[in-house]
């Protein structure tokens, strides 16, 4: 049995974590939440020059090649940090969209520059409340796009964008990439409630854009860039979950009422001990996840959604429980709490909610079965 | 990563395999024998063969196996259909690694080999109906008399003290002394004078633990493990193998059961399983158990490694058996009225739910309660300061104790 990271895998968590560490300290996020800058510039570009933004693009297009094993090290690592970075948009969704789906002339127009970092990338699904599907979806086209995408995360910094639009071909939807940096595409930054990452309305009129993948088959190739996706956000949530018990376990120890520690108390050792539980649950299916995704097993329908539903579950209950430990001061603007609370809402949502994703998992188990 | 044996584990799990086939007992064997008797038999030709208690050194009647595998062992045997042997699971699990921390070289020799083998069994004496998840609160006392101890009082959850041959008791010699000073350990003869057992008829209507009585009951000095006063650190060896022996999850009701039972269960005629809360249930419980086995993994790869397994291992129990009460609850009423209806000839799934209903209320507190197990995650795992002890440093016999 050898379900670990390799040592090499470990060194270059140990490195991200002391550059996050360094780097990205929740002075940094707090910044990004209450500054004007979509996003921290400085801190993009350094991640960018460790290769970060690299890791799974190819050899051939400029990338490292490496395993999805080390990017699920990275995502962990910037999930703990709460990193202000379009890491996700453009790495976990942009450039999977990308590898998967791009013609030769896509993948080299782009790669080597989301590579670099000098190009971001991002995905656009959503339109309004509820859930996207292929029956509801407003925006059409396929070299052509119109239509409306409302909230686009990083919409209004990347450079192009994997739009899903409607069709009356095959499965209802096609995969399209646009330039966002035309003049048939109009964005507009909208609030969210984790400003710590940036969001826009992007509308396209008649903008021109290219099918990824075969035509009609966009809402398939949708399904399997979130499969792959929800487990490198599901690491991202496991970070997170871990920073939070770390940041309610520290508080709790040096917070005294009725003459000692709160963490002596059990009502907050068991609501410690909660989180513990949930983010172990979530770490170990993560490693099943990241196991899935480097061997690109079978079953990766199925760990995908097993990873994202304990990913979501661990993060909502840590980020609100570690506000709870903090009592009164939880709740202020001053502390950092909120920075989880925010995020952890916003990685519940964006690539669908736990109910879809618990009924994904049922799904994939009733495929298993009749296989 | 991956899911794969090293070259060394991979001749032992061939090695393993091919004994277990070739020795696992028939049904001839087995034909007209009580459990007891084919556990006895399968466990002494293990033993003979050297293929019990691989972990233990040969002399005690092990092969000197390291912990990956015993893991590997386990696994082949639970892929043949051989003679349930967890009769012997606590003398092996919880006695024995007491023995080889705290007993002499001529007890070792004595009494680990028939151990091993099946020939003899050994039981726990230590809850009492005073000390449970307060356990040094127990209350069982000893009083010397030359070279023996005289016992007088009452052990309880004690699991096989009908069938054990000898019993694990930590007594309190020294009622003066505070509440965890005062202890001692032994081991003892459990068809002594004096001992009486009725077992507990317990909720569910099976009975799978005892009281015992003890009324001057007599024990060698000699059969003392650790010093007089020293019970408390000797008790605390055997509760650390406690966890390795109990963990797990708690019966066969889990997710396959009850994805099966949706499948053929009707909500507003049509399959359960297309209900989106029943998808639902199904998948958190889906999501709970893949983290618990993927946890087991990342532990059996410390062993295999050599290192010890961290501290994830010790959610086992307490995600397991509440999952499989609220399992077994929500299965019952997707059966609705009929769920409540009891027929032990009848369907077989809904005994399996019906049974692990009325039996993991124990399963939450054996071994560690819920509520003890949080206690040990945030104190040994988190770091987190002990709760304040108002018994701490007074003698025993001054501390408040329940009516």
């Amino acid at each position: 049995m050898n379900f670990e990271f390799s040592e090499e895998q470990n060194l270059l968590r140990e490195q991200a974590r002391g550059f996050l560490q360094d780097n990205c300290s929740m002075k940094v996020v707090r910044a990004a939440l209450e500054g004007d800058e979509p996003f921290n510039r400085d801190l993009w570009k350094k991640v960018a020059e460790m290769g970060w933004t690299s890791t799974v693009i190819p050899e051939e297009y400029d990338g490292l090649g490496l395993s999805y094993l080390e990017l699920s090290v990275i995502a962990d690592e910037l999930g703990r940090a709460v990193a202000p970075l379009p890491f996700s948009s453009s790495v976990y969704l942009a450039t999977e969209a990308l590898i998967a789906y791009g013609t030769k002339t896509q993948k080299e127009t782009w790669l080597p520059k989301l590579a670099s970092g000098e190009a971001i990338g991002t995905f656009a699904l959503g339109e309004t409340q509820g859930q996207t599907t292929p029956k509801n979806l407003t925006t059409t086209g396929g070299s052509s796009v119109s239509g409306t995408k409302l909230p686009v995360a990083d919409g209004d910094i990347a450079d192009f964008a994997v739009v899903v639009t409607r069709t009356d071909e095959g499965d209802g939807a096609n995969l399209c990439i646009v330039d966002l940096n035309q003049t048939g595409v109009v964005r507009e930054v909208i609030s969210t409630l984790d400003p710590s990452r940036s969001h826009a309305k992007i509308t396209f009129n008649n903008a021109d854009a290219q099918v990824m993948g075969e035509e009609g088959q966009g809402w398939a190739a949708t399904q399997n860039i979130f499969n792959r996706a929800a487990i490198l956000f599901a690491w991202e949530q496991t970070g997170g979950s871990d920073a939070a018990l770390i940041m309610a376990k520290e508080y709790a120890l040096g917070r005294f009422a009725f003459g000692r520690s709160i963490a002596s108390y059990q009502a907050i050792k068991h609501k410690l001990a909660n989180m513990y539980v949930k983010n172990t649950l979530a770490r170990s299916n993560c490693y099943y996840g990241a196991w899935a995704l480097d061997t690109t097993a079978d079953e990766l329908p199925i760990a995908a959604a097993t990873t994202r539903v304990a990913g979501i579950q661990a993060y909502y209950f840590a980020s609100k429980e570690n506000i709870q430990t903090h009592g009164g001061m939880g709740f202020t603007w001053e502390f950092d709490c909120q920075f989880h609370y925010r995020r952890a809402k916003l990685l519940s949502v964006n690539i669908g909610s736990e109910s879809q994703w618990q009924d994904k998992l049922i799904t994939a188990v009733q495929q298993q079965n009749v296989a | 990563m991956d899911f794969n044996d090293s070259a060394e584990e991979a001749t032992f799990r061939i090695e393993a395999a091919a004994w277990l086939n070739a020795n696992a007992p028939s049904e001839a064997d087995l034909a007209g024998l009580t459990d007891m008797q084919k556990a006895k038999l399968w466990q002494k030709r293990k033993s003979d063969a050297g293929w019990a208690c691989v972990r233990w050194p040969q002399e005690y009647g092990g092969r000197g196996a390291n912990a990956i595998e015993q893991v590997i062992l386990n696994q082949e045997e639970a892929k043949i259909a051989a003679p349930n042997v967890g009769v012997f699971s606590i003398g092996q699990g919880m006695a024995a690694p007491t023995l080889q921390t705290w007993a002499t070289e001529e007890q070792k020799k004595r009494y680990l080999p028939k151990l091993a083998s099946g020939e003899e069994i050994w039981c726990q004496l230590f809850s009492e109906p005073a000390g449970g998840s307060d356990l040094a609160a127990l209350r069982t006392k000893a009083e010397k008399d030359g070279d023996d101890w005289i016992i007088n009082g009452q052990k309880i959850w004690t699991s096989g003290a009908q069938y054990s041959d000898f019993g694990i008791i930590v007594l309190r010699t020294d009622p003066n002394l505070p509440k965890h000073q005062g202890l001692s350990y032994f081991f003892l003869d459990m068809k002594s004078p004096g001992i009486e057992i009725k077992p507990i008829k317990q909720m569910s209507g099976a009975s799978g633990f005892n009281e015992v009585y003890f009324t001057d009951v007599r024990v060698s000095d000699a059969q003392r493990l650790g010093e007089v006063g020293q019970g408390w650190q000797v008790a605390l060896t055997t509760l650390m193998n406690e966890r390795a022996s109990i963990g797990g999850g708690g019966g066969a009701a889990g997710f396959k059961t009850a994805m099966d039972l949706a499948n053929r269960i009707n909500i507003d005629d049509k399959p359960a399983i297309e209900d989106k809360h029943v998808r639902a249930q199904l998948a958190n419980w889906y999501v709970q158990e893949s983290g618990l086995k993927f946890t087991g993994y990342r532990s059996m790869t410390a062993l295999s490694k050599g290192e010890i397994p961290g501290p994830e291992n010790s959610i086992g129990k307490l995600v397991g058996a509440p999952k499989s009460q609220d399992l077994a609850s929500f299965a019952m009423d997707l059966m609705e009225q009929a769920g409540i209806v009891l027929d032990p000839d009848g369907d077989e799934m809904a005994n399996l739910f019906q049974g692990t209903y009325m039996s993991i209320p124990g399963l939450r507190i054996a071994g560690g309660t819920d509520e003890i197990m949080a206690n040990i995650i945030a104190e040994r795992v988190l770091g987190l300061p002990q709760d304040v002890r108002v018994d701490k440093g007074i003698p025993f016999t001054d501390v408040p104790t329940s009516n």
